[in-house]
């Protein structure tokens, strides 16, 4: 299952765990990856909490935890690699994996074709 | 106005073209009862004025160079080459802006990069900034920074750090999350001031802070300290006030530290009646991310060609505003140049030389001045600068022999006066020194403690 | 016949070739000189400083001697005079032209200024000499210090903020002191979303949480919703005026009245008070404490990005609370400087730098204001805010003007013009470089889509503003006439093309290591 959220993020659902990474259209906006901060593995946040940081050149953005949850896996590979963020931000570029506190505050997020309206609605 | 290129016929073209009668026309949006206020100040003046006014001033004032000259505690009267001033005057640099065009900045950046890499090396740390205001607010950055890295809000402030830079961290974070506890001074025990140090540190420590040489003076082996720190997960911050010092005494990094900060004015900085001075910054590569202020990095151009860009700028307000690490937003450009010039002309064998001159001064003045009766030297050791105990209030001590035309160094009551230390007195000696200056020092300093 | 009889060539050979074809041997492009790193040229063993030779002696650092190579290459000093005159020379400033860069008042910097700045009592002071030996250097303080207050009729003037964002944190922190001293320090600071970033910066170091405030399509603050958000948790609103849109708030004597009716306070930002020296005051205003950039408006050198001067001017609710040192006059006509608070009735909100700030700038903007005079600094801003009209004016018809003008010191245009031109803003600005000119600045403010802010300043002739605006033209129109290969690559006259800031962000090299290491 692939959802969606308002701030340009996804979730794919996995078993009881949901992995966490930011859109397309989030990547293109930034620009250029160059630094990825992760949260701690264990670590645990309510929706919206600040989870992670992703910087470009010229701006920097919150990764929020979509839902809430505990911090089961964090994607280390960015921190050598931040670019994989631009190049492959729905596969390789993930940030980290939950074990979410609520399934169904995944549940109630968008789908694709949900989340390719609202960035539609954006324009 | 000599200043201004505009003539009235200038002005009423532009005028013209702009489609308005007159230039309050384009002030409209200035409520006219706050427009062209009375303001009572004298009128414009010509060069030759101005000049004789400012003299007039500066006349009444006694210059360092004129006189037997020892005062110190974090500013540093030094000889700087004339090439110095000469260069940092030239309008490329004097009259640059930030380089946040790289491709026409390049000789801004590259001495920047010089710069770093000269900071770095002196304290022994990997990386350094492009550098802050001066060493006070640098070391409230540190402080606010060790909370960051170790997201831990203690912070202990050892007693032989400069009263007016405890002071600067404690009014800087007053309104953080830092809380900051300051030992006390004891000018004549450094060990008593390093162990007390090293008992404040527990496992809720974010960095404990240390001066070395300390304001009183001495040297010390900061590696016990480091040792403690380390073991309870906080930061060695170590203060340098006087950047010379680093020619002679083992570094702070190879003691340990993992923030340098302090005050680098003695290099190729004039006095300037306490600023602008020369904030440097310098930790490990590991803790680049959390660093305040500007730093310049190295990259290509579109052809290859090796350059210089501001780099990490997403630490700085302009783009995490509310989330910066720092509202900092300017370097101290210009000094920095000219310690990056004067650095390069010394280069590591001038540096050593000129380090163990000061060194080599001061214990002249020292021995003179103990051989003084009712004078106690109270550093067991030192750099460039000691702390001595007079019969006598210190401060009462300075200005009688400011009356006989010789500036004996700095009462620690100055510094604080509610320390009781008024009967101590700072005294630091520079290359500047002569042998006549201490003959005078002395003959004076007799007459005035007797 | 005399010996000098042997005529030599003067105009080159017919050159088929550009001049970009080939690389030379030394990697220098005539006067384009490539130049190494000093650690590249010098070495550990040079030296370019004779100092006094002296014996062994027992030295008392406590066995702490630094024995370990610490690396610092050194030159002679004809190397290095050369060294520093070569990297000079691959800088843009002031002193060779039009530097338009917006919100930073690049004015041109008098050379009398520096001369005053290094009189030996001036220059060669310290700060912690005894007070009765630096009488002169205590009254250019005071001096300064008047003509602070008056040109903007508050009754206090802060000195020691080191910058303006020192000076920034100076003001909200005596905010914050006068606050808690009535018992409620509040929890929102509000700022415009067109504010510079050191606001909210500055707002979260003290405590506050931001709140942004809504613009209006005329380019200024929203009044009703800033009288919407006030409340009894608001600590005070930070307003640039003029502001980054470089349009001055005409209703800021009724947000101010509405700031205050809510119990809270006016900080104005004033980066741009270049606009109004003599014009307008902000004690007028209702402004309870604004700091100046004494390197924009009074013309201290912006010295490749510092020292810089932030001194910070408060109302009579805040001047309890100014910072420490401060100069007062004592009863026997000496001055003196307060240093230390004065017992616990003392509301100093305490010391914010080692010394008493930042003298060098002092003297330097006290000479400016003396040269100026009070008609001058009026006449100044006169100018400053025609010469910005004028630019506005002469662009207008082929350039983007975010809002309809007047403007005050500066014009602020859009990339609209660009729309499917293929040019960026970025695109634009490089190319102003190959102009010979420093780009103004871009994508600030923040609420304007691909901002362009020009900030010509009073200290540019109308000859120089001609040329630049022939220039700007020129660029805006080729834009559109599609010749974007003049943008896509620029700058190409400069010393670098662009530079890879992706690459030095994602693998930083911040200082230079040997070879070997």
């Amino acid at each position: 299952m692939l959802k969606f959220t308002e701030d340009h993020e996804w979730m794919l659902v996995e078993g009881d765990t949901v992995t966490v990474g930011i859109t397309d259209h989030a990547q293109e906006a930034l620009g250029d990856i160059v630094f990825v901060e992760l949260p701690e593995v264990g670590a645990t946040f309510e929706k919206g909490d600040d989870a992670a940081v992703v910087e470009s050149v010229k701006a920097a953005s919150e990764v929020y935890a979509p839902i809430a949850g505990e911090i089961v896996a964090v994607n280390e590979d960015l921190e050598g690699e931040p670019g994989t963020v631009n190049s492959a931000p729905m596969d390789g570029g993930w940030f980290f994996k939950m074990k979410p506190a609520d399934m169904s505050e995944v549940e109630a997020a968008m789908d694709e074709a949900a989340y390719k309206e609202f960035l539609a609605g954006l324009e | 106005m000599r200043y201004l290129p505009l003539t009235s016929d200038d002005r009423q073209a532009m005028l013209g073209k702009i489609g308005v009668r007159h230039v309050d026309d384009l002030f409209k949006d200035i409520p006219g009862e706050f427009l062209n206020p009375e303001i009572d100040l004298p009128r414009h003046k010509t060069e030759l004025e101005v000049e004789r006014h400012l003299s007039r001033m500066a006349s009444k004032n006694t210059a360092a160079g004129s006189v037997p000259f020892f005062v110190g505690a974090g500013a540093y009267k030094h000889h700087v080459p004339a090439t110095v001033d000469h260069i940092i005057q030239r309008g490329e640099f004097l009259t640059a802006y930030t380089p946040y065009q790289p491709e026409i900045a390049q000789g801004t950046l590259q001495y920047i990069f010089e710069f770093q890499t000269q900071i770095a090396q002196l304290t022994g740390m990997d990386v350094a900034n492009a550098s802050m205001y001066d060493g006070s607010t640098a070391t409230a950055e540190a402080v606010m920074m060790a909370r960051r890295v170790t997201r831990k809000k203690r912070a202990v402030i050892a007693g032989c750090v400069h009263p007016h830079y405890r002071a600067v961290v404690e009014t800087t974070t007053q309104y953080t999350d830092d809380e900051v506890v300051a030992l006390d001074a004891q000018p004549a025990d450094a060990q008593a001031e390093l162990q007390a140090a090293i008992d404040a540190i527990d496992e809720t420590t974010s960095c404990v802070v240390f001066q070395n040489p300390g304001v009183c003076g001495n040297v010390l082996d900061l590696t016990p300290l480091a040792e403690k720190a380390h073991a309870n997960k906080a930061l060695l911050i170590v203060v340098v006030t006087e950047v010379m010092s680093l020619g002679l005494i083992t570094s702070p990094g190879e003691m340990g530290a993992d923030i340098v900060v302090g005050e680098a004015q003695s290099i190729g900085n004039g006095l300037n009646f306490g600023g602008p001075y020369l904030g440097m910054f310098a930790t490990n590569q590991k803790y680049v991310r959390q660093m305040p202020g500007r730093l310049c990095g190295e990259t290509v151009d579109s052809d290859g060609t090796r350059g210089f860009v501001l780099t990490l700028s997403t630490r700085e307000q302009h783009i995490r505003r509310e989330k910066a690490t720092s509202n900092i937003c300017t370097n101290s450009g210009l000094c920095s140049l000219a310690f990056t010039i004067h650095m390069s002309l010394l280069g590591e064998k001038g540096l050593r030389k000129l380090s163990k001159l000061n060194h080599k001064k001061a214990v002249d003045v020292k021995n003179a001045v103990a051989a003084v009766d009712g004078v106690e030297v109270l550093s067991s050791s030192f750099f460039n600068e000691f702390a001595v105990k007079l019969p006598k209030n210190a401060a009462d001590v300075v200005e009688k022999l400011a009356s006989d035309g010789v500036l004996a160094g700095v009462p620690f009551s100055r510094l604080d006066p509610n320390a009781g230390h008024d009967d101590v007195l700072l005294i630091a000696a520079t290359e500047t020194v002569t042998d006549g200056d201490i003959e005078e020092l002395v003959s004076a300093l007799k007459g005035a403690v007797a | 016949m005399s010996m000098n009889n042997q005529g030599r060539p003067t105009a080159a050979t017919d050159v088929k070739t550009p001049v970009e074809m080939f690389e030379s041997f030394s990697g220098h492009k005539g006067l384009r000189l490539a130049e190494p790193l000093i650690y590249e040229l010098g070495n550990t063993q040079t030296t370019g400083v004779d100092i006094e030779d002296f014996d062994d002696f027992d030295m008392e650092i406590a066995g702490l001697e630094r024995t370990a190579e610490i690396g610092c290459a050194g030159l002679a000093e004809p190397d290095v005079v050369r060294h520093y005159t070569r990297l000079s020379r691959l800088n843009y400033g002031i002193d060779m032209g039009v530097f338009p860069l917006g919100s930073c008042t690049m004015k041109h910097n008098p050379r009398l200024n520096e001369k005053m700045a290094r009189l030996p009592g001036i220059g060669d002071i310290h700060p912690l000499q005894p007070q009765s030996t630096v009488q002169g250097a205590l009254e250019l303080m005071e001096e300064l210090s008047h003509w602070l207050m008056t040109i903007t009729n508050m009754p206090a003037v802060a000195l020691s903020p080191k910058a303006g964002a020192h000076g920034e944190l100076c003001g909200v922190m005596a905010i914050r002191a006068a606050l808690e001293a009535r018992g409620d320090a509040r929890e929102v600071i509000l700022c415009p979303e067109s504010a510079h970033g050191t606001n909210p910066a500055t707002a979260a170091f003290c405590g506050y949480k931001v709140k942004s405030i809504p613009g209006k399509n005329n380019g200024r603050v929203d009044v009703e919703a800033l009288k919407e958000a006030l409340d009894d948790t608001v600590a005070a609103v930070m307003i640039t005026n003029p502001n980054t849109c470089g349009l001055f708030e005409q209703e800021v004597r009724e947000i101010a009245d509405a700031v205050h009716a809510a119990g809270a306070f006016f900080y104005c930002d004033g980066a741009n008070f270049n606009a109004i020296m003599g014009k307008a005051c902000p004690g007028d205003l209702g402004v309870d404490a604004m700091h100046f950039n004494l390197h924009k408006t009074f013309s201290t050198p912006h010295g490749g990005g510092g020292p810089g001067s932030g001194p910070v001017v408060l109302s009579d609710a805040l001047k309890d609370f100014a910072p420490l040192p401060y100069v007062v006059k004592e009863a026997d006509g000496n001055l003196k400087l307060h240093e230390w608070k004065d017992g616990e009735g003392d509301k100093s909100l305490g010391r914010l730098t080692a010394f008493h700030g930042q003298m060098g700038m002092y003297v330097r903007a006290l000479s400016y204001m003396l040269s100026h005079g009070g008609d001058g600094l009026k006449q100044a801003s006169e100018d400053a805010v025609l010469n910005a009209n004028y630019i506005l004016a002469s662009l207008e018809d082929v350039m983007s003007a975010s809002y309809e003008g007047p403007c005050m010191h500066e014009a602020l245009f859009d990339d609209r013009f660009l729309k499917d031109t293929g040019v960026t803003t970025l695109d634009f600005a490089k190319a102003m470089i190959d102009e010979g000119y420093h780009p103004m600045t871009m994508y600030f403010p923040l609420v304007v889509h691909g901002a362009m802010l020009v900030e010509p300043t009073e200290t540019e002739s109308k000859f120089n503003l001609d040329q630049f605006i022939r220039s700007m033209r020129g660029l805006a129109e080729a834009a559109k006439a599609g010749e974007t290969k003049r943008f896509e690559g620029a700058p190409y006259y400069a010393p670098r093309k662009r530079l890879d800031e992706t690459q030095a962000a994602r693998k930083p090299v911040l200082r230079y290591t040997p070879p070997s290491a």
